[in-house]
């Protein structure tokens, strides 16, 4: 028995001893440490899947169950703030996996000082939140730490939903030739929340996205059998999302830079800043893998709720290139897409 | 966007990559210098649509990649100092030094930001009187009026907390040790635009013509790239080797001389250090004696004795002079990526091996 204690992690983690930023990203060092720390310690068939939500059966009712916690700063931006952001969020991650959200609970953590005002702020938002998203918040949990131990607010959500059809969405469904859909234009929360983060001014004010997604997906999945896969792409932004899927389902993901939407504010901020809007978080995106058949049906039921009245294709499944996000560029060459590595840095000059 | 999506045309693209196709009749090997250039090529894959014969090596323009690893060990001594705060441009934390990084030392606790612009170093120093703030003063000519103003702003103010870390270097002198190589079979170069926004070109017309190499100063979007590249066989194939400037809305033969006579009101040129190649007499900047009490290096003594050697395994210092490309380097995309870099020019999304790593993956 003394081999399985073992006091050294055996984790190497990229020459990291100890946690940095970039761990909380999204991209290849949150996933790193997933793998080899996460993982090996609950492994179980419900976690593997790395879902971002998990669908277990319960007396024949399928039910998926997710949990997210929000720390952004500023916790007030443009368009939003970390209560609304913390229901929506968990919202989509069970919308995602096909369920109809029903309950979330909310755990928060509280900085001394932290002004009741801004408290009552954030909950009244959470408030609206639910019931835009018919969501019941059941359940919470309040903790207070010292200043400067915490920053102002820090929100944990969990939510269960019920899976009501028998559409199985899931990356081995998906196929060569399987179109890729996106509801709108990417990188308007990462970038809203950057320009109040950095104290850095547009003159046109970016607002975030964020959104309830749950009923963009019912109206999808009442035209259509064929939904392969859904994701929101948040942290670490559309291409953290696709390499995930290149990589799940072992197939190539193509996609078309003509074809992908990015206002131009966020093209500009992106520019100004050295940063690339594939990476740029969302809050209020659905990406959809559709069979080919039902890809126009699809794209118009998106188009007819006002959270994807600019849907579009922005790409395909290939058989070519597996595990690789490829993307055709503007000017007709073509590039990988990589998944972030560590925090997207900006650009010297 | 007005002013970029005209410079990103299709139809553009594809008449001048028709052109070059048309005028290219023999085998030519041309190096951009700049980091952002090298981005360009191979994010949109211009060098996919080039004639074969044409073979684009890339230069030592990424300002993270040649900053000497003795630096960096530096920075890091400096920013684990208590009291210290430490500004940097992002890339700048993730280069890795003889041990750590900059977000290393930043997660045990040290005091590092990432800024925009080193005037927000000023801004901090002003706020936080009692800390000491360090600013990382590195780039080429492009950021050295920037960094000059900061040294400016603060002895116009009488900071006493704000010191700068400088490790500046300068394109010409690294053209020359290119050209001077033993190895040397760059025929001409497509010049970095923004370099040249701020220093003119009247330094390259000596060079063309003592090393009989054309010169293009070239803008950064794809249709600049692919004029620049034209206007430069167009040369070669002609037999001439001339200075031409085809970033005509940024450059001037002159530069841009308020922002020259700032440089050369802080700074002198002095012999400097690059990371893989070594010291190139006369290729960089450093503070005017009048500015000394700005020098981190003299503030902060302790690091006056890291005196650190390159990594032995990789071969940036060959991928920086042009002389081999990031795929021929056995640690290239295997020991060596951008989340485990073993060299700079994989680190900086402009350095040439993260470059290929990130968009030109298939092709090795």
């Amino acid at each position: 028995m003394a081999s399985e204690f073992n006091l050294n992690c055996p984790a190497p983690l990229s020459n990291y001893d100890k946690v940095l930023l970039g761990h909380g990203s999204g991209g290849k060092l949150t996933a790193e440490l997933i793998k080899n720390i996460f993982l090996p310690a609950f492994q179980n068939p419900y976690l593997a899947e790395l879902g971002d939500q998990a669908i277990v059966n319960v007396n024949g009712v399928k039910i998926a169950f997710t949990t997210d916690s929000y720390v952004v700063n500023p916790i007030f931006f443009p368009g939003g703030n970390i209560g609304e952001l913390a229901v929506n969020g968990t919202v989509n991650d069970l919308a995602v996996g096909g369920a109809r959200p029903l309950f979330i609970s909310a755990g928060f953590i509280l900085e001394e000082g932290f002004s009741l005002s801004e408290l009552c702020a954030v909950v009244e938002s959470m408030k609206k939140a639910c019931e835009r998203a018919g969501v019941i918040l059941v359940t919470g949990d309040t903790k207070v730490v010292e200043k400067g131990k915490g920053d102002k607010i820090f929100i944990n959500t969990s939510g269960i939903g019920v899976i009501e059809h028998d559409v199985e969405i899931s990356p081995r469904k998906v196929k060569p030739g399987d179109k890729i859909l996106i509801n709108g234009p990417i990188g308007l929360h990462g970038i809203a929340i950057l320009s109040r983060r950095e104290g850095i001014e547009f003159e046109i004010e970016i607002e975030s996205d964020t959104a309830p997604l749950n009923f963009l997906v019912q109206d999808i999945l009442s035209v259509s059998k064929n939904i392969h896969w859904m994701r929101d792409p948040t942290r670490g932004g559309v291409s953290s999302s696709l390499n995930e899927l290149a990589q799940s389902s072992n197939l190539g993901v193509e996609i078309w830079e003509t074809e992908i939407p990015v206002p131009e504010p966020v093209k500009a901020a992106c520019e100004m800043l050295g940063l690339d809007p594939l990476y740029v978080a969302n809050e209020g995106k659905l990406i959809a893998v559709v069979a080919p058949e039902d890809a126009e049906k699809v794209l118009e039921a998106m188009r007819n709720n006002p959270l994807g009245r600019e849907a579009k294709i922005i790409g395909e499944i290939t058989e070519e290139h597996p595990g690789v996000v490829l993307m055709k560029t503007a000017i007709g060459g073509k590039r990988v897409v990589d998944m972030l590595a560590g925090e997207q840095l900006p650009r010297i000059c | 966007m007005r002013f970029i999506d005209e410079y990103r045309d299709l139809k553009l693209v594809q008449a001048y990559v028709e052109k070059i196709h048309e005028i290219t009749t023999r085998e030519w090997t041309i190096m951009e210098i700049c980091g952002g250039q090298t981005h360009t090529i191979i994010k949109y894959g211009i060098d996919e649509m080039l004639p074969d014969k044409i073979n684009i090596v890339h230069g030592p323009g990424c300002p993270v990649c040649v900053t000497p690893l003795e630096i960096i060990d530096k920075a890091i001594e400096i920013a684990s100092t208590p009291g210290v705060i430490f500004c940097s441009f992002g890339d700048m934390l993730r280069v890795p030094g003889s041990k750590k990084d900059l977000f290393t030392v930043k997660s045990e606790g040290a005091d590092v930001r990432i800024v925009y612009s080193p005037l927000d170093a000023v801004k901090i120093a002003i706020k936080n009187p009692d800390k000491k703030v360090v600013f990382f003063a590195i780039g080429f000519e492009t950021t050295a009026p920037a960094n000059a103003m900061a040294v400016w702003r603060a002895k116009e103010l009488g900071l006493k907390n704000f010191f700068v870390l400088v490790s500046h270097v300068r394109v010409p002198p690294a053209m020359i040790t290119i050209l001077e190589s033993p190895w040397n079979m760059i025929n001409g170069f497509i010049a970095a635009g923004h370099v040249c926004t701020v220093m003119g070109y009247e330094e390259y017309e000596p060079i063309a013509k003592k090393y009989k190499v054309p010169i293009v100063v070239t803008g950064f979007e794809p249709v600049d790239i692919l004029q620049g590249i034209f206007m430069l066989i167009k040369q070669l194939e002609e037999g001439r080797y001339e200075v031409e400037n085809q970033y005509t809305r940024s450059v001037r033969r002159e530069g841009n001389i308020p922002a020259k006579q700032l440089i050369f009101k802080v700074f002198e040129i002095a012999d400097m250090k690059w990371r893989g190649i070594g010291l190139i007499p006369q290729s960089g900047f450093k503070l005017k004696k009048e500015f000394e009490e700005f020098d981190a290096e003299k503030v902060f003594s302790t690091v006056a004795d890291i005196n650190t050697e390159e990594s032995q395994i990789c071969i940036s210092g060959y991928v920086l002079q042009g002389v081999k490309k990031p795929s021929d380097c056995p640690a290239f995309g295997t020991l060596c990526t951008p989340l485990n870099p073993l060299g700079a020019p994989m680190v900086s999304s402009e350095g040439a091996c993260a470059a290929y790593y990130n968009y030109g993956r298939l092709k090795t």
